[in-house]
């Protein structure tokens, strides 16, 4: 036994007792504990292996920095991975297991991998498995793709559930004054200056307790600070990350509500996302101590020197029993202390020779100008070898008998927010740091994270930092200063690798990734000196802790193998998130099925319990077919647009873009928007149109009603109702200011169906008031007029065709669409009409040979599609200057046709290539834009594009090529006009 | 997060709005030959450093509007409606 | 220089890893080469290295202002696969692919490009129509493409959200000789061979200044000296139009956007291809999984025009909205980092490859999201038009005339809104 549980230390809740496993056993912690600190407390060292050689891990810090304890917990689609020990709060019922293990993090397989560490350098994996070895014969990638399945599962940590992820997370945003991160005193000293001057204040802690290192004082009380804030009106947010700082002082941050305890409150969230923006942020995000590179830097039983002292005085632990602390800065001094008074037996190694005062007030062994050299051990400390400094360089000379190696290797202050806003910081030889740059945002580092040690110091921080966002806020003019970074009574002096005598050592830099001092001497060997290179070859700091411990050595490492100071070797971006943030807060509700909004028409539920199948277009979703029993869709859409041809059918059209344009200018406006001429369409008419984008080639087509001289009404396809009408904006607001035009989305106003077939009259004879108002001549083809549906329902009426049936389009403002509905449907069923969906309506319009998207696929001119004799010569209008341009006009572009099956029994699909007969390769001559089977001819049709077109091609035996249905066949070429070219039906 | 201040509306996050793009392009007449049509359509200043450029405010007032911002550290020094007659409108 | 081998590796790691060298020189720049290659990242490289293999020209130097691979080489999702359609794009797309495919024994240097396929999710018949289209030319043109139903994807993919989805799965449309490789290894394998052959790669050389003389350019200024070039390329991505006018050549077809990227702590297997996740032009979101565990992910751009590296907090959340829509598994799975690269995003989505009004100046640029896998390809090509002095028939309409002469390149439709062809 060497770690564990005392009486009389740290501020756990003694009289509440936490039940939790660990590797199928179950251990007792008390309220207030941390994972990490629970499994010290029953003396459990090795709670994770590493990355690469699987070497035992233990609790290495106690906080977000750590690279030793990462475990999962929970299980089941509960499961979740790499959570450091160290940050998880202690719950009943909490299960937690070690990973990257087979079978247990005790007896691990994988360690194998340590025996053979010396073949397995940085970026060894570059080198080889390319192909058969020794000397990577062969070609292609099959060799690496082999060696890769097994990298592959020896690499990775924890293991993610494959299951739904059955958590709620939530997203949240909020607004203040003044936003701390930080609870340490500079933080708290901030917050309560700020709410003084009456600031809108949020304090923002990662930890489930404010007051950061102060936690480590025996005489801090954490609940009384946080009383005392909340009193000010400071809104305190515990267990709260701010993850990342962007643009405009919006920060990130993840709340975990839910994650320390065993759900039992289903409404709470696991996490909350809060998107925050602060009008000044205050930076008093802490530093982070440093370990020593020295050889077995990493068995169980080595940690940082500040953690032991957490432990101690916040949990209650004491973490070794014969612990030698190693440091070259004074700030190890303060636990050496309360180790010792704990009952420890504490010798303390102080890389300096000559201090100016005696620290340890003799209360523990000091023994100066000694460092670490080796740990002998290799699942727990036994001794510790020490070497002396001659000349710069280590001889050992002694062996210590241990349960535990402190390390302190001086301090970095966190200033990765800082970082994500791209300020580099700046290096401070004095405190061997970097210590944050000068930021032109509104954003002030205070505290450790400016690099000033001392608390009175940090404090004093604090209240300049609130007094400096005051001013730059324009709020007060009080005067202010910044205390000078450092404050240790003696000064730090560097000491970042001791370096061991043999040519392989284990000299750790980055614990979970083992990254050794000697794999950053072969980087440089290699040319790997950039920093970013360094990172990158090494993979030093890209583990789950990023780098916060060991960047700083690697830096110094390489610096000394340049020649160079540290500050000119250059220090890597700190990116967002500061911590690692899940996926599931990120995402909050937006889930399953409320991935995206879903649009319904008006008619959506009629639909539904008529019922339709639906199917999406883009967020809405329309009808797509009717089934009747045991109908499939193809039995479905067939007997559907059979029967519209037939008798009568009904459609939900209501998706339409819709846009009210009014004016006195409007008539200009749409004739310049249109490519064919609508500068003298009448009143109470409506015309088919085509827009071009600014370079010329199709954007959409709808149609454009006129209602009075100076009021039009344009539909457009759905798919573009939102690009026309931000387009029609921006031609008004910014291109032709002088037009006197306003343009209004009406979209959802409306709810349309079209009626259509040879029996519609009929069917409306019945559903409207007076229906000789859509007589032939009062409401002729292309015409558009106001009636009542029975029940005096007011309703626009336009006698437009997608179908070529005879047929109308009802505009009915969107409440009563459910009514026009009835009123319809119960008298289409009178004369054996139907309801039809999208599929039947695409049969309906291919038999035409109308295009739709498919064949507007934005690479297609007016003149491909064959509507090029629509376009105005007489006008200029967006795109004209441009649709003719270059090859655009060229002869033997692909034109719209119609595609028949040679063999009539053959069906064929969208996307099949038309290639000439005997040369069944390449990019062919043409394509497949839309099929459909035609009832009206009994065989399948096609429209499509040929190069040429229906002059060159017409009748001409084309094969269709479509390997990825490993399908064939033979194609004959026809006019896209599949059906009543004439279009006498029209007129009915 | 960009927050921009859209004279109708007031501040809000840059995710209300569709970016545009360069409001330095002079649009030619309709009228006007292919070349100056691409030279418009086609090719971009692409500037590094403080630009004009059009956002339309699409989930709020839909307004179009011209600001100015840098390219390299996203800051806004300006904002204001593209049709001049608007601003008179909030103005009064 | 050392091979790299399985036994160079074995005898290295006897030896204390003392037997290798300098991967490439850190020369000092000369006065005068016979091509100069502005930008040391992939394109650059690659240029580079096939200017002195294919066509041997080796006195040349790569000029690089930060430290190479700095940009979107090392800031991108890894994906490769030739998926292109349009006529020139689909050639060149494929032998992009088949330089991949031999490119760690070509380079010897094992960039671990992994074949593990290209899964386009496919959640509408009209998508359907529209992938079949492309796949089929793939395949008509000597490329490969596959369709898997739905109980294939299931059978192959099992823990996507199949019951709970907005958008429903119906199957999906694969690339089977597509996949990741590793981005740095890619940069520094042509780096290694590159300097091989005698390139100079020039770090921390950033041009400052053009001088022209006589419709040519005669030097570049550089933070390391003036430099000169018989012929110059130019290959920096996002960062052409800042070269271009310093070269006072005015307007380019070509913006410069942001992309972000996101990667995961590293977790046991979970995904063994690359997966894409874009319903109806709702969102357009890729996964993959990388070798060391990580997921790594990407979506759209950040919408508005940027020469910053950072992205921002509305793109994040939207990206994890994607992951979790398609892998519901993914919710306790934590984003480890996340960052952005500056896209030369051109008018039509396809690339220059060309030619300049400068005698002496060529231009690589405009590679939107295709850049990473367009790079061996990219140096192929380059090399090719700088060495030949006309661009080969593949890249002949890759050019800054295309638009006025109406030659459509525009693999998605979308029409002169860079921001769009994502």
């Amino acid at each position: 036994m060497s770690s564990q549980r005392i009486d009389n230390f740290g501020k756990i809740n003694r009289e509440k007792q936490f039940r939790f496993n660990w590797e199928n056993k179950n251990y007792f912690g008390y309220e207030g504990d941390s994972l990490a600190s629970a499994l010290l407390a029953n003396d459990i060292r090795i709670v994770g292996r590493s990355f690469k050689y699987h070497r035992p891990r233990g609790i290495m810090s106690c906080g977000v920095e750590e690279s030793g304890g990462l475990v999962t917990i929970g299980t089941g689609n509960k499961k979740d991975p790499n959570v450091r020990a160290t940050s998880q709060e202690l719950y009943e019922g909490l299960i937690a297991s070690g990973q990257n293990a087979f079978p247990s993090v005790n007896f691990d397989l994988g360690s194998v991998n340590n025996y053979l560490s010396r073949f397995f350098a940085a970026g060894f994996y570059y080198k080889t498995f390319m192909g058969i070895p020794p000397f990577e014969w062969g070609k292609g990638t099959a060799v690496w793709m082999f060696f890769e399945k097994f990298i592959r599962k020896a690499a990775g940590m924890g293991r993610v559930s494959r299951l739904p992820d059955p958590d709620i997370y939530e997203h949240a945003n909020d607004f203040c004054d003044i936003l701390v991160v930080g609870s340490g005193s500079a933080g708290i000293a901030s917050a309560k200056e700020a709410a003084d001057k009456k600031l809108d204040v949020i304090l923002v802690e990662q930890d489930n307790f404010i007051g950061g290192d102060q936690l480590s004082e025996t005489s801090f009380d954490s609940n009384n600070a946080l009383a005392e804030l909340r009193s000010l009106g400071v809104r305190v947010m515990k267990r709260t990350t701010a993850f990342g700082l962007y643009d405009n002082c919006v920060l990130g941050l993840i709340e975990r509500v839910k994650d320390q305890s065993n759900p039992i409150n289903k409404e709470l969230p696991k996490q909350r996302f809060w998107i925050v923006r602060a009008k000044h942020v205050i930076i008093g995000s802490g530093a982070f101590e440093r370990h020593i590179a020295f050889n077995n830097n990493d068995v169980p039983g080595s940690m940082t020197v500040n953690a032991s002292k957490h432990y101690l005085n916040r949990y209650g632990v004491l973490t070794g029993k014969n612990i030698v602390i190693s440091t070259n800065n004074d700030s190890a001094y303060g636990t050496a202390e309360a180790l010792v008074k704990a009952g420890a037996k504490v010798i303390v190694l102080d890389k300096r020779e000559n201090l100016n005062s005696d620290l340890s007030n003799n209360n523990f062994e000091v023994r100066n100008g000694v460092v670490p050299y080796n740990i002998n051990g290799a699942r727990e400390i036994k001794s510790l070898d020490i070497a002396d400094t001659v000349n710069s360089t280590y001889k050992k000379i002694d062996t210590i008998t241990c349960d535990q190696v402190l390390m302190s290797g001086g301090w970095s202050p966190a200033v990765h927010l800082l970082s994500h806003r791209g300020v580099k910081p700046k290096w401070d030889s004095e405190n061997q740091c970097f210590i944050p740059g000068e930021a032109k945002e509104n954003i002030t580092m205070i505290g450790s994270a400016r690099g000033i040690w001392g608390k009175d110091d940090c404090i004093a921080s604090g209240i300049s930092g609130a007094l400096d966002a005051l001013n730059r806020l324009g709020i007060s003019k009080t005067k202010y200063f910044f205390p000078k970074q450092g404050g240790w009574e003696n000064s730090i002096e560097p000491l970042y690798e001791v370096k061991y005598k043999k040519s392989r050592s284990k000299s750790f830099v980055d614990f979970q990734h083992d990254v050794t001092c000697d794999d950053v001497r072969l980087a440089h060997r290699e040319g790997f000196i950039s920093v970013e290179h360094l990172k990158r070859y090494t993979t030093l700091g890209m583990a789950n802790d990023q780098g916060k411990m060991g960047n700083i050595i690697g830096l110094s490492l390489m610096a000394d193998l340049l020649g160079k100071e540290i500050p000119n070797v250059g220090t890597t971006t700190f990116r967002p998130p500061f911590t690692p943030v899940s996926i599931g807060a990120l995402a909050g509700r937006s889930v399953g099925k409320h991935f995206m909004p879903l649009r319904t028409t008006p008619m959506h539920q009629w639909n539904l319990n008529n019922g339709a199948t639906m199917i999406d277009a883009g967020l809405y979703q329309r009808p797509w077919y009717f089934p009747k029993k045991n109908e499939t869709i193809n039995d479905a859409y067939i007997r559907e647009a059979a029967t519209v041809r037939k008798t009568v059918g009904i459609c939900d059209v209501t998706s339409l873009g819709k846009i009210a344009i009014q004016g006195p200018d409007s008539t200009e406006f749409i004739n310049r928007v249109y490519s064919n001429a609508f500068a003298k369409l009448p009143i109470n008419k409506t015309r088919y149109g085509i827009m071009l984008r600014d370079d010329g080639l199709v954007l959409d087509d709808g149609t454009c009603w006129r209602i009075s001289e100076t009021e039009y009404f344009m539909t457009t396809s759905t798919a573009q109702a939102g690009r026309v009408m931000a387009f029609l904006e921006e031609l008004l607001q910014v291109r032709w200011p002088d037009l006197k035009v306003n343009v209004t989305s009406v979209s959802e106003q409306w709810g349309v169906a079209a009626i259509s077939g040879p029996k519609t009259r009929e069917v409306l004879d019945q559903c409207l008031e007076d229906s000789s108002i859509i007589s032939n001549d009062n409401l002729p083809f292309m015409g558009f007029i106001s009636a009542n549906l029975k029940g005096r329902i007011p309703c626009k009426i336009a006698r437009i065709s997608f179908s070529g049936e005879l047929g109308f389009e009802i505009y009915i403002l969107a409440d009563y669409a459910n009514k026009m509905m009835d009123i319809l449907w119960n008298s289409a069923k009178k004369f054996d009409g139907c309801l039809y969906g999208l599929e039947a309506l695409g049969a309906l319009r291919v038999e035409k040979g109308h295009v739709t998207g498919a064949e507007l696929d934005g690479r297609t001119t007016i003149d491909d599609v064959g509507l090029g004799n629509m376009a105005s010569n007489k006008k200029s209008y967006i795109g004209s200057a441009m649709r003719k341009r270059g090859v655009l006009s060229a002869e033997d572009r692909e034109k719209l046709v119609g595609f028949f099956p040679v063999n009539k029994k053959d069906t064929f699909d969208s996307g099949t290539i038309i290639c000439e007969k005997n040369n069944i390769k390449g990019f062919g001559i043409g394509r497949v834009t839309s099929v459909t089977h035609s009832p009206e001819l009994g065989h399948w049709i096609g429209l499509g594009f040929i190069k040429g077109g229906v002059e060159k091609w017409k009748d001409t035996i084309v094969v269709g090529s479509d390997p990825i249905r490993n399908k064939e066949m033979e194609i004959q070429v026809v006019s896209p006009h599949m059906i009543d070219p004439g279009g006498k039906r029209l007129h009915g | 997060m960009i927050l921009i201040k859209c004279p109708y509306c007031g501040e809000r996050d840059h995710s209300e709005f569709s970016y545009g793009g360069d409001a330095s392009i002079v649009y030619p007449s309709l009228d006007a030959p292919q070349e100056e049509w691409v030279k418009a359509i086609f090719f971009r200043e692409n500037i590094k450093g403080i630009q004009k450029e059009t956002w339309q405010h699409i989930n709020g007032c839909r307004m179009w509007l011209e600001v100015e911002r840098s390219t390299i550290t996203h800051e806004i020094t300006s904002v204001k409606p593209c049709h001049k007659n608007l601003q008179k409108v909030i103005d009064n | 220089m050392t091979r790299f081998n399985a036994w160079n590796v074995f005898k290295n790691g006897l030896n204390g890893q003392t037997g290798w060298d300098r991967q490439w020189r850190d020369p000092e720049p000369k006065q005068n080469y016979d091509a100069v290659i502005v930008g040391g990242g992939l394109h650059g490289l690659a240029t580079a290295y096939y200017l002195a293999k294919n066509h041997n020209i080796k006195n040349v130097a790569v000029l690089e202002k930060g430290w190479i691979g700095g940009g979107n080489a090392g800031r991108n999702t890894t994906i490769v696969r030739s998926n292109y359609m349009m006529p020139g794009n689909r050639e060149f797309y494929e032998h992009t692919l088949q330089l991949w495919e031999n490119l760690s024994h070509d380079l010897n240097y094992n960039v671990m490009f992994s074949q593990r396929a290209h899964v386009v999710l496919i959640h509408s018949p009209g998508a359907l129509d529209a992938y079949a289209r492309r796949y089929n030319t793939m395949k008509l043109t000597g490329s490969d493409g596959e369709l898997w139903s739905l109980e294939k994807l299931k059978n192959k993919i099992p823990h996507l959200n199949y019951d709970n989805g907005r958008f429903p799965i119906l199957g999906a449309i694969v690339q089977p000789r597509a996949g990741n490789a590793r981005h740095d290894s890619a940069v520094w394998g042509y780096a290694r061979a590159a300097d091989s052959l005698g390139v100079d790669i020039l770090q921390n050389c950033e041009v400052t200044g053009i001088t022209r003389k006589n419709g040519s350019i005669e030097s570049l200024q550089t933070t390391r000296g003036n430099i000169k070039g018989k012929k110059i390329g130019f290959a920096v991505a996002g960062h052409t139009s800042v070269l271009w006018q310093m070269a006072e050549l005015g307007n380019l077809p070509i913006e410069s956007h942001k992309l972000q990227a996101f990667v995961t702590e590293a977790v046991k297997p979970l995904l063994d291809c690359v997966l894409i996740f874009g319903p109806g032009g709702a969102a357009h979101f890729y996964i993959s999984q990388s070798d060391k565990g990580s997921m790594v992910f990407g979506g759209e751009l950040d919408w508005y025009k940027s020469y910053a590296q950072r992205g921002n907090l509305p793109t994040v959340k939207e990206n994890g909205e994607c992951a979790m829509a398609i892998m519901p598994c993914l919710g306790k799975l934590r984003l480890l980092r996340h960052w952005a690269g500056v896209m030369d995003m051109s008018m039509d989505g396809s690339f220059f490859m060309c030619k300049t009004p400068i005698d002496n100046l060529y231009l690589n640029a405009g590679w939107n999201y295709g850049g990473f896998k367009a790079s061996p390809a990219s140096g192929w090509y380059f090399a090719d038009l700088i060495a030949n002095e006309r661009p080969h028939k593949v890249i002949e309409n890759h050019n800054l005339e295309r638009f006025e002469k109406g030659i459509n390149l525009d693999e998605r439709g979308i029409g002169p809104d860079p921001k769009m062809h994502g």
